[in-house]
């Protein structure tokens, strides 16, 4: 077929219209056009998959080789904090799902309504996380210059340590500690980051649904959308045994 | 070729999922999360395997349920049990290839003669 604008008769003009303004000209149909992008995000997601699955292998070589290290560097967690910010996440999931759901329904008040909810939940696992960040601020965990053994060397004068049971660990193990906190600032660092940027995005989709953007039929950023912040999901999925839960019978 | 043009039409048909099974997914997780917590509570033992070689059932255990919580996320939560078989290959393949490189680097990471030389 010719260039459409260069053959534009009535009749050709009437097929070209058939489709609804959000689908591109390269498509057959707007479930080609969603399919396509869908696969095409789930092959970032899959980048993304690999760029994780790095830190966790990372992880899993290191907790063998210095596991007291990392035991004694997980009772340093706060379960409590760490298992509300898994509920806040997977809350935040299925109100986002359930946002995606909405836009499919062309509701563009309840739309609104779960994006919000999404916010509000994601920004709260931030405000959690940063009292955590606060914490190990203050002890002096964060790895570097000023990082202190003093939690692993001399646990009775640590209260994390104490309730835990810890026993003084040799100073060349105590060292190790500081491999676990590396770890620990690399992966809940980055899916902080990937936090902040969905929270971002969802700012900005807050304000373009209220102006009515995806409840045209149009659903594909808001799916796309979703299928990050479940990703960002799953890796919280693994973070928390990982990282919290280790040892502690 | 119109016929050929129905069947994909109708593969292609845009699924919307039930709020309800997003509940229940949503449960099902909820419970996941309760579980894995108590189960760090409980010491599981260990497998002595050969000299030098242990598995620890804790967490194994850990590591299975997050990884059915992560797959109802990918199947519901993330439409792959309703998407097209281009993308259900392409997830189960990614996720294939990254166990494929895990798992190639532990293989020749246990099979070294680790103090040996």
């Amino acid at each position: 077929m010719s260039d459409s604008h260069a053959t534009a008769t009535g009749a050709e003009a009437a097929v070209h219209h058939q489709h609804p303004p959000y689908q591109r000209h390269h498509f057959e149909t707007y479930a080609q056009q969603n399919d396509a992008t869908n696969f095409a995000m789930w092959l970032f997601l899959l980048t993304e998959v690999m760029f994780f699955g790095g830190l966790f292998t990372a992880y899993m070589l290191y907790r063998n080789w210095y596991y007291p290290a990392f035991v004694a560097g997980s009772h340093q967690l706060s379960i409590p904090l760490g298992f509300g910010n898994t509920l806040l996440l997977i809350l935040s999931s299925f109100t986002m799902a359930m946002g995606v759901w909405s836009a499919e329904m062309k509701k563009k008040g309840l739309l609104v309504f779960f994006l919000i909810c999404t916010f509000i939940l994601g920004s709260g696992f931030l405000g959690i996380k940063s009292i955590e960040y606060k914490e190990k601020i203050e002890k002096h965990h964060v790895p570097g210059f000023h990082y202190s053994l003093q939690s692993f060397l001399n646990p009775d004068s640590d209260e994390a340590a104490k309730a835990a049971g810890d026993k003084p660990m040799a100073p060349d193990m105590a060292r190790h500690t500081e491999v676990y906190f590396s770890l620990y600032f690399a992966m809940t660092g980055m899916h902080a980051l990937h936090m902040i940027i969905g929270i971002g995005i969802l700012g900005f989709m807050i304000f373009r649904a209220q102006a009515g953007a995806y409840t045209t039929g149009h659903v594909t950023f808001v799916e796309n959308f979703g299928l990050y912040w479940h990703f960002v999901d799953i890796v919280w999925i693994f973070l928390f045994p990982l990282l919290y839960l280790i040892s502690r019978h | 070729m119109s016929d050929h043009g129905e069947i994909e039409q109708h593969e292609r048909e845009h699924h919307i999922v039930s709020p309800w099974i997003y509940l229940a997914i949503l449960c099902a997780l909820l419970v996941g999360t309760a579980a894995t917590v108590w189960a760090s509570y409980v010491d599981m033992g260990e497998w002595h395997i050969a000299p030098g070689l242990v598995i620890f059932w804790n967490p194994i255990l850990a590591l299975a349920i997050a990884c059915t919580k992560a797959t109802l996320v990918v199947l519901f939560f993330m439409h792959v049990k309703y998407a097209t078989k281009l993308t259900k290959l392409t997830v189960g393949a990614g996720f294939f290839t990254f166990l494929v490189l895990v798992g190639m680097t532990f293989a020749d990471y246990i099979s070294r003669a680790w103090g040996r030389w």
